[in-house]
Parts: structure tokens; sequence; C-alpha cells
């Protein structure tokens, strides 16, 4: 398309979506954009970004869907990326999803979208709610005492999508409004005007924002406003603030913030007092949703019904995970036979051969064999998110997690973790707090997986089968220990001075809709597919080209690279006991995935795993094959692991370092278990 | 005595007037965003199964917190 062409486009529209989590914005999102969605990240941060396409009388409309938020303030990403969005993208319509059953919180946020001066329309979500609840909101009134088109809608079952549609179409061809001036009163009102003349002089500052919304983000404390001033030298303004700051703090007798909010609150509360009637009989009955939870966290029923549903979970995802794994696995396992004699047939060179059935169609089916967990977890978890249990789970394991230095909803994706990383880590998106999700996701590994109990099983059947149970038991015993420990330090060291406040919304309870769990089902695990699929695809092939490489050697012989590495690495296990070649390469396959490091050492001492149990008790003593299971349960997840961390840290630096500190904490454990053994050992005799 | 209470310290079930928000930084900010203002009636509803956090009612809805936050809340007992 030639320039001439390009500049006669219509450019594109943009319609962002704001609203409060558990508003149904969510729901609304899919409603509009149907399967026109990509899901990817925001810049530079592990929030998820996700953009669809709403097509309204031949126009076509970008839908950015905004991390859900309570306010604008920028304490969190979240509320960051939403406000920076409003302010310097300047989308040319803001679609404010409000739960009707909630109406003063949730206005709160739509004040405030309004104080920066986007055009917004009101998609009044849940009447069908609030009806039941008794609540007559007259909507033509709340529309014009905001001064905002509104939309009734009830997102689960698609009604008032076509006009919220409209009225955004229409909205995007208007101009912007002026800022919504909120009456703060007689004192404070004098300082803003003070700040906005001050402001109002600064072409930098008024590029950027609206004069008035600055004054009162400034007056608010906000942290980062006032840093960007100090960055660009604005010294006249910031000695006004903090004049006007003292001053208020004496003539109100509290901190201006908290009077800012308290006007704001005011100033809805009288807005809901006009426009919605109640029905006092109505709501003053218990709610079903607060009768489930008089059962749900209930002293004495809470942690079981707790405990009753995590395991259900786990179940859920791997033992009816496993056969259909098991399914993969074995048309895999046939494929590769098939493809190997086709291309025998043909006389296809031996090397190409190994090349197309070891690493390429092998690679596919360690990635594919995710999809079952992935998807059971994803569809299990959507189900006790939707429904508004997972809040409860945060509520009721809170107490516990918080003494390990964790949030409550950090138990899940570490519960997972036992299972598999890979979905423990996917599941860390419950968690909204940075900080909270880093940590988690940095100890999920030390969740000792079942891809590890084979190489347990095996060396503890080979040398303690007596305790054979008790050895493995401390291993998920030191796994978790390791996992607490780690989680104070970086807690303490990397995200030292990062407030993670608790204050969670207990939403009410609501039945998920069937399409809101597959669309979230399917977004996880395609995303998972395509994001991971690719870095473990390319390490199995790299791990594939070190074993088969130069050409002639035998496959993973001490000639290969993969054999020469293990080689040079060896002395550096000498330490922990198992300086051996052997033991090297079994550990470098083990990054594959760790179940992998039995059939190495069968291949490189030649045995196969029937044979195996009896070969290593010649290489390995029991304190050195006790090393080696540690060694085996710390030092670097395995690559989907990896590529899970990457996928959802958004970040190579967070991957390196999960990487890193895992390979050192392992090789340190395993030579604390093997010298202090030694010790033990030379003392007893 | 009466206004002198911190929401932490109150039994299941007592109501109060929200008088003064005394935390700071991150946590001031959240509890005023979440409605938590003075002037603002509030609801005991319950305590988790392990002692910790609390929930409560407040604008029509219910909130969690943990008993370290609420004691930044300070409340006056509504008769």
């Amino acid at each position: 398309m030639g320039e001439a062409a390009l500049a006669r486009m219509p450019k594109e529209k943009v319609v962002a979506l704001a609203g409060n989590p558990n508003s149904g914005k969510t729901s609304i999102f899919n409603d509009l954009t149907g399967s026109r969605q990509h899901v990817g990240n925001w810049p530079g941060v592990t929030v998820e970004k996700k953009e669809g396409k709403a097509i309204y009388q031949e126009q076509i409309l970008k839908i950015i869907d905004l991390p859900g938020t309570y306010s604008l303030g920028a304490y969190s990403e979240d509320e960051l990326i939403a406000r920076n969005f409003i302010l310097f993208d300047h989308p040319d319509a803001v679609i404010n999803v409000v739960d009707a059953t909630n109406l003063e919180r949730n206005l709160y946020l739509t004040l405030q979208l309004l104080e920066m001066g986007a055009k917004v329309v009101v998609a009044l979500n849940m009447m069908d709610e609030a009806k039941k609840q008794g609540l007559d909101i007259k909507v033509d009134k709340l529309s014009s005492l905001l001064g905002v088109p509104i939309v009734p809608t009830v997102a689960t079952r698609q009604e008032g999508i076509k006009e919220l549609l409209a009225e955004a179409a229409k909205m995007v061809l208007k101009n912007p409004p002026s800022p919504l001036a909120l009456n703060y009163g007689r004192e404070i009102e004098g300082e803003i005007n003070k700040l906005e003349a001050l402001i109002g002089q600064d072409p930098f500052l008024t590029q950027r924002y609206p004069a008035r919304w600055l004054a009162v983000k400034l007056l608010e404390g906000d942290e980062r406003l006032q840093q960007e001033l100090m960055e660009n030298k604005k010294g006249s303004i910031l000695a006004q603030l903090e004049k006007s700051r003292k001053a208020l703090a004496t003539v109100l007798g509290e901190e201006v913030e908290a009077v800012i909010a308290e006007r704001r609150y005011g100033f809805i509360n009288g807005i809901v007092k006009e426009s919605v009637k109640r029905q006092k009989s109505l709501e003053e009955r218990l709610t079903l949703s607060d009768r489930i939870d008089k059962i749900v966290t209930n002293r004495y029923l809470g942690l079981p019904v707790f405990l009753l549903l995590m395991w259900t979970v786990f179940q859920f995802t791997f033992k009816l995970g496993d056969p259909l794994v098991g399914v993969i696995e074995g048309a895999f396992e046939s494929l590769n036979g098939v493809a190997s004699n086709r291309l025998e047939a043909i006389g296809a060179p031996r090397l190409l051969i190994s090349f197309l059935t070891d690493g390429i169609i092998g690679g596919l089916g360690s990635v594919l064999v995710f999809i079952p967990p992935i998807f059971l977890l994803f569809l299990a978890i959507s189900i006790l998110e939707d429904s508004g249990y997972m809040a409860r789970a945060a509520y009721i394991m809170d107490r516990f997690m918080h003494a390990l230095g964790l949030h409550g909803k950090s138990f899940l994706p570490l519960l997972i973790g036992f299972g598999c990383n890979v979905p423990g880590i996917m599941a860390t998106r419950t968690l909204e707090n940075r900080r909270d999700r880093l940590i988690t996701i940095l100890i999920n590994p030390l969740m000792s997986c079942t891809a590890r109990l084979p190489v347990y099983v095996l060396f503890a059947g080979a040398f303690f089968p007596a305790y054979q149970g008790w050895v493995i038991f401390s291993l998920y015993l030191l796994g978790v220990g390791l996992a607490i420990l780690m989680g104070k330090l970086f807690k303490s060291v990397l995200f030292k001075g990062e407030v993670a406040p608790f204050v969670m919304e207990l939403p009410p309870y609501r039945v998920p809709t069937l399409r809101g769990l597959f669309i979230h089902m399917w977004e996880r695990g395609s995303c998972f597919v395509r994001k991971a699929g690719t870095i473990i695809l390319g390490v199995v092939v790299l791990v594939w080209a070190l074993s088969n490489l130069p050409p002639g050697v035998e496959y993973a012989s001490p000639e290969s690279f993969i054999g020469r590495i293990g080689s040079f690495l060896a002395p550096a296990l000498a330490p922990a006991g198992f300086g051996t070649r052997e033991a090297a390469a079994a550990l470098i396959f083990g990054i594959l995935a760790k179940e992998v490091v039995v059939g190495t050492l069968g291949v490189l001492y030649g045995v196969g795993e029937e044979g195996l149990s009896e070969v290593i008790t010649q290489h390995f003593t029991p304190l050195s094959a006790y090393a080696f299971m540690v060694m085996t349960l710390i030092y670097v997840p395995c690559v989907a692991t990896i590529a899970a961390i990457r996928r959802e840290t958004n970040s190579w630096g967070w991957t390196a370092f999960a990487v890193g500190y895992s390979l050192v904490l392992g090789w340190v454990m395993a030579v604390l278990v093997f010298q202090m053994g030694r010790l033990i050992g030379t003392f007893l005799i | 005595m009466e206004g002198n209470l911190t929401l932490s310290a109150l039994k299941p079930g007592t109501k109060g007037k929200i008088t003064r928000i005394a935390a700071q930084g991150g946590l001031k900010r959240r509890l005023l965003d979440m409605g938590l203002v003075p002037g603002a009636e509030i609801v005991v509803e319950g305590v988790a199964p392990l002692g910790d956090p609390l929930e409560v009612k407040v604008r029509g809805y219910h909130l969690s917190l943990r008993k370290s936050e609420a004691a930044n809340v300070w409340i006056e007992i509504e008769e």
C-alpha cells in the first residue's frame, strides 16, 4: 500500500476497557471481541495484556483490556499501566465496566477516569443480580448525574452488548470532554488552584497531564509523579506542593489524601442515593452467597473444605491428565517408529533419521505432553476463580502462608508444583502482586515434582531398600524447607521495601459460564504451546545435537560433545561425591526432563533400566547416592519449567536468576550432604 | 473508650464508624481506595479459621484484611 493510500485509511480506533476486578470485565471483553483476541504482555512487566477487535457497522474498534483495578494510583503495576495507557495513549473511548450490585466502590474508579478527562461509556453490568437484590437503579438519572452514557448489561448472557458497542462507536467520534472538577471543599480547592496555576505555566507538564488532575494527584501524595517532577527539576511546583500539604494538614486536622478519598466517596454516595432505590426487606435478607460463606469459611469447616477442594484440583489435574499424557507419549512413540522405518526404507542417512525422530518428533512430543495437565488445571482454576472461591482459599490459607512469607494465594501453585512445576508456575497468574508472584515462581521448582520420583525410586531402592519411603520423604521435606528459606531470603533481599497489602475483596459467589471457562483454558493452554513450546523444542534439538555430534560418534559416548562436557564438568561434582562423566552427563540430560536422568544412566552404563539398580551400587556409595538425589531435586529446573518461568516472568533476567540460584543451591546442598556425611562417618568409626 | 479502638480489636458482629486511617504509604492508599475512609460504616463479619485475616463488610461488599493491617483502622463503636 502506498503512503497516500495509507494516509487515506481511517486511523484504527482504540477503545480501552477499564473496571474493578470481579466486575465482569473479562466477560464483556469476550462478548465484544468473540474469538478475535490476542494475549501478550505489557512491555517490560509480568502483567498480561489482552487485545481484541470488535466490529460495529463496518468500523473496526481495537479493544484493549486494561488490568482490573480499584483505583488509578501508582502503587501497583496494574494501576500504573491502566493510568498511563489512558494518559499517554489517549484511547478514543474508555468502556468502564461497573458492577451494578456494588455501585459505590465501582464508581470510585469511574470518578477517577472522569477526572482524567477520559471519554467514558459506562457498562452497568450484572443488572440481573442487582434486580434480584432489590436494587432499582434509575439508569437515566445516574447517567445525567455522572454526565456519561450508561448501558445496562448482563455480560454472562450477552445482554446489552450491541447497545454498548453502539455507544462506544459514538463516543469514539466525539471530542474529549473537559475533565470532571469535583469540589473538594474550600481549603483544598484553594491549594489546588495555586498548584494548577503553576502547572498551567509549564508546557512540558500541560502536554502530558490535565493540570487539575496533576494538582490533585500531587496533593494526594502520588510518589510516581513527585519523582517525575524532581527528575525534571520542577522545584517551584514541588516547593508549593510541600507548602500546600503542610497548610492543609493543619487546617483539615487529618491528612489530605484521606480527605480527598472521603470527598470522592461522599460525592458517589450522593449520586447513588439519588439514583438507586433499595427494597429494604430484600437487602437485609441473607443472600445465597452469604449462606454459602457461612459454611465455606466456617471456623471448623473452612479448612477441611479447602483441603478437600485442593485435593480435588490436584487429582483432577494429574489423575485425569496422566492417562492422556500416556496416550500422547504412545502416539509419538509410534509416530517415531513409523517415521524412522519410512526414512530407512528410502535410504536416508542415519544422522538425518535420528535428527528428525529423536530431535524434532521427540521435541514436539515433550511439548505436547504438558497439554493435558495444563488444560485441566486451568479449567479447575477458572472454576475456582470465576465462582469466587479463590479469594476464600487465600482468606483461609493466608495465616499459614503469611508465616512462611508468602500470600494465601501462593498455596495452590506450590501444591500443583508437587505434580509438575510447569502448571504450578503458570498457576501463579492468580497472584496479583508482583512480589508475591515472583517469589512463588522462583521457589516453585523446589516442590519435588513427580518427574523426579523415578530418580529417587531408583537410588533409594538400590541403596536404602529398608528405608526407601523415609529417604524419599526426606527429599520432599528438604525441598519444602529450602523453598521456605529461599522465599524469606528473596523477600528480604530482592524485594526489600516493596509493599504488598493483603486487603482483598471477597466477591460474591457466582456460577461460572462455560464460555468463560473454555476461553480461559484455551488461552492458557495455547499460550504455553506457542511461547514455551519453542524454547522446549529448541533445547531438545540442542541436546540431540550435543549427543550425536561430531558426526560418527556413538550416542552420548565419551567422544560426543555431551561426553566431553561431562568429562569436563565431572571434577566440579567431585566434592559432592559423584564426580564421574556419567553422572555429569545424566544431570545435563536431566534438564530435558528430570526422569531422563534414569534412562541416561542406563545408556551410559550400557545396561538399560533393568540392570541399573545393580550397576549403580558399583559407582555410588549410599552417601554419594543421597547427595546425587539432593542434586537432582534442586539443580536447574527442567527445560519446560524454565520455559514456563520465562513466559510468566516475561524476563530473561529472572529466568537466568531462577536457573542460576538453583544450580548453585543444588551444588552447595549436595556438597554439604556429602562432606557432612563423611565427617559424621569418620567420627562414628 | 469509644473512638479509641482499632478494627483488629473488634469481635465479629461489631458495627462501627471509621474515624481515622493511621497506615502509611501503599497500605493507606489501598485502604482509602477500597472505601475505608473516615466516616464509612464497617461491620466485622468474621475471622478466618486460623485466626487471621478478618472479614469485614463495608459499602455493601465483603473485604478481607490481615489483623496487622486492620490495626491501622481506628473505629468508633455505634451504640
